[in-house]
């Protein structure tokens, strides 16, 4: 189908019937019963689980397929944002035009950024690459944010391009030139979809369990399965072959004849262009954009949440993505009350105990349960989730098909 | 004249800090060829070493002191630090003051032990897996070590004076004849800039001129040579891992007066001083020391009022902006090897 192999074809099948269920799958407990709390089925949520899978997708086009780890990637997601969201403020509220400026926007910077920071490789081009995305976010911080204070002749409100700290936001004296200065309640408006309002949803009520479908998760899934598409037909191609054979390596390449400068740069402008895409779409999500989605440590995140999936595989960071915003949401909710109504059927002493052991781990210390998760991950299945499943699926099957490995080409070495 | 010089002045503390941690980094580096991600979460772990023993030893009990009273004539209760019923009050109270300059006793063991169980327990097994690896665990490990001081001492900095011998700034100017009040410099800076000129000439000479650091040098050049000359490399480089650890942490006790420990302080000097690093050139320890004032120096120039008002926002850019231009014009850093990761 669509000219995928029958593997891909049924991975991809996979993931649409996923995406497009979403709103069931991920509300399984019946709403008002103790564990609701672990829904994530609110469309908040799903958004961010496809956008940061757009991310990570990008960005494992670019890691896990030429090995070059670049930590300076949020520079175009905050790109993007702030393309869309002058987009919305200059032209009109539709997002197909905003995307599409985020989207060449953020390729023309990875352009510029690329062309400098692959003149070198391994922990050179990470710092390069931090190095710029640093100093995006410090211009965007200050410099591009100094010429105003108060609404200036346009009526713009903020300052300067990016405004500084408190970032962009709408506003109703925006001039835009292809549609209304306000919503029709007076307020800001919304972005839409020819029409389709982004935070338009409805309910859906099944005896306990309420579903709900937002348009806005709808239209950022449809656009990550384009993106997953694109990725797959990248990954079998000749030219993802080829941003393999650079990962192996690059000098065997050299000396053939080829020189794999322009296919790394291409690599990091798509790469680039995704991060843009899931840059406008957050912002078509949430219409706003601050200087902070540059910083390192949302570089820090695309890079955690691509190895936690897996690296090099398709499905993995969407995985990853998944996880580590699940994570932040739910599992920064649970509290020790909650804890302790857990573990309620225990003698009170030892109830006390486990709850005093699992604290550290949940609520607002997530980030320590993430960070040794990572660290698990990255020492023990250097192929993230994705190698788990293979893993367990193997041991299920048992030794009858060990030869008959899910993914042939992985084992595949190189001479070097 | 006096601006620049105050300019230099300024950036000596700040630019003692990014050596300290890049020799460190490059002391691991050069040895282990280790790429370490968390050598800023041991410079933090440093700072908390001195907060911690800060509140160890104002540990107190509460005693009812009859001689003060509150406004309805109850007697007050009054906090007394063990220390003052060991001590004395008089000797207590200086001891708990001067629990930073303590510190660097009460963190060298712990830094030590630090440093030798995240080498042997973690790092040993990274050797052979690619930096890329290497970057991610250490990454990873930092992520938790931060995590985990966040959990017990909460996200707010913690303010840990300095004893109050060294809290004045003296007026540097006069002493070279410039107007009074031109150059003035807090005290704690200038203990700052002596005690990190001393940490690194102690590890220069304890590399050049004892027969361990030798051995360490020549694994450096050639571990492989040094192993099968009969010499344990390996436990060698662990101690000089352990060392670089403990530099990091004396870097972070002694910062803590001049800027408020919080868990994520490792982070932000990390990166600066991975572009100290870089800049230096990776693997060369004079380059690191060199690069890192000279970054240091190069910051507080770039924060004067006259730049700023030229080139807005350099100050805040000049360090990666300067990263970039030597990476681009002098690929190995300022003191670059051959060889030394250039695949």
């Amino acid at each position: 189908m669509l000219g995928l192999e029958k593997k891909d074809t049924r991975l991809f099948l996979i993931v649409i019937g996923l995406t497009m269920l979403a709103p069931f799958l991920l509300n399984p407990f019946p709403e008002g019963s103790e564990m609701a709390q672990f829904n994530a089925g609110y469309p908040d949520l799903m958004q961010r689980f496809v956008i940061f899978g757009i991310f990570a997708i990008g960005f494992n086009i670019l890691f896990g397929l030429t090995g070059y780890l670049s930590f300076g990637h949020a520079a175009f997601l905050g790109v993007g944002s702030y393309a869309a969201m002058w987009m919305f403020k200059l032209f009109g509220m539709n997002v197909v035009p905003a995307l599409l400026l985020s989207v060449v926007l953020s390729g023309l910077f990875a352009v510029m950024i690329g062309y400098v920071s692959l003149r070198r490789s391994g922990i050179y081009f990470s710092i390069l690459t931090l190095a710029f995305a640093m100093m995006s976010y410090a211009l965007a911080y200050s410099v591009l944010a100094t010429d105003m204070d108060g609404p200036d002749k346009q009526g713009l409100m903020q300052k300067g391009l990016t405004g500084g700290e408190t970032g962009l936001q709408l506003s109703v004296q925006d001039p835009r030139i292809l549609g209304a200065k306000a919503g029709a309640d007076g307020n800001t408006p919304v972005p839409n979809f020819f029409g389709v309002e982004m935070r338009s949803a409805t309910d859906l009520n099944v005896g306990d369990w309420v579903f709900t479908f937002s348009a806005g998760y709808y239209f950022s899934a449809f656009v990550m399965l384009i993106a997953f598409y694109i990725s797959i037909r990248i990954f079998r191609s000749p030219f993802g072959m080829m941003l393999r054979a650079i990962k192996s390596n690059q000098q065997r390449l050299n000396y053939t004849g080829l020189n794999p400068k322009p296919y790394m740069l291409a690599a990091f402008v798509v790469s680039g262009m995704y991060a843009g895409l899931a840059g406008g779409l957050m912002v078509a999500m949430d219409p706003l954009a601050g200087p902070e989605r540059m910083f390192w440590t949302a570089s820090g995140e695309v890079v955690l949440m691509t190895i936690l999936g897996g690296v090099g595989t398709l499905i993995g960071p969407v995985l990853g993505a998944g996880l580590i915003k699940y994570m932040e949401n739910i599992l920064s909710k649970i509290n020790s009350e909650i804890l302790h109504q857990w573990f309620a059927w225990m003698p009170d002493g030892l109830e006390d105990l486990v709850v005093t052991l699992i604290y550290p781990f949940i609520g607002k210390g997530w980030h320590l349960t993430l960070g040794l998760m990572f660290m698990a991950v990255v020492i023990f299945l250097p192929g993230g989730l994705v190698e788990g499943g293979q893993r367990i699926m193997a041991s299920l099957r048992g030794r009858k098909d060990k030869n008959k490995k899910s993914d042939p080409d992985a084992d595949v070495k190189p001479a070097e | 004249m006096d601006a620049i010089l105050l300019q230099i002045l300024n950036g000596l503390d700040k630019g003692s800090a990014y050596a300290l941690i890049a020799l460190g980094l490059t002391l691991i580096f050069g040895t282990l060829g280790v790429v370490n991600f968390a050598h800023g979460a041991l410079f933090m772990l440093g700072a908390f070493c001195a907060v911690t023993l800060n509140n160890i030893l104002s540990l107190s009990r509460t005693v009812v002191d009859e001689t003060q009273t509150d406004f309805l004539g109850n007697p007050l209760k009054v906090e007394v630090p063990y220390i003052h019923d060991w001590f004395g009050p008089e000797i207590g109270a200086s001891i708990i003051e001067w629990s930073v300059p303590l510190a660097i006793i009460f963190s060298i063991p712990i830094m030590i032990a630090v440093g030798f169980i995240m080498e042997r327990g973690l790092i040993k097994h990274f050797y052979k897996r690619p930096h890329a690896d290497q970057i991610l665990v250490t990454f990873g490990l930092a992520i938790v070590l931060q995590e985990i001081i966040k959990y017990f001492y909460g996200a707010n900095p913690i303010p840990t004076p300095a004893p109050s011998a060294f809290t004045g700034s003296f007026d540097f100017g006069t002493m070279l004849g410039f107007d009074p009040g031109t150059i003035i410099y807090p005290y704690w800076r200038l203990v700052y800039f002596f005690f990190a000129m001393i940490i690194i000439a102690g590890v220069f000479a304890f590399l050049q001129f004892t027969t361990f650091g030798m051995v360490v040098r020549a694994g450096m050049a050639d571990r492989e040579t040094v192993g099968l000359l009969g010499i344990n490399i390996d436990k060698r480089f662990t101690i000089m891992f352990a060392i670089a650890a403990c530099v990091a942490g004396l870097a972070g006790v002694m910062y803590t007066p001049i800027n408020s420990p919080n868990y994520h302080m490792g982070m932000d000097f990390l990166v600066l001083s991975f572009v100290v690093v870089v800049v230096g050139g990776m693997g060369s320890l004079p380059g690191a020391v060199l690069a890192g004032f000279l970054l240091g120096i190069l910051e507080s120039f770039a924060s004067m009022r006259q730049v700023v008002d030229l080139l807005p926002g350099i100050n805040q850019i000049i360090i990666y902006l300067v990263a970039i231009i030597i990476l681009l014009t002098r690929p190995r850093g300022l003191m670059g090897r051959k060889g030394v990761m250039e695949d």
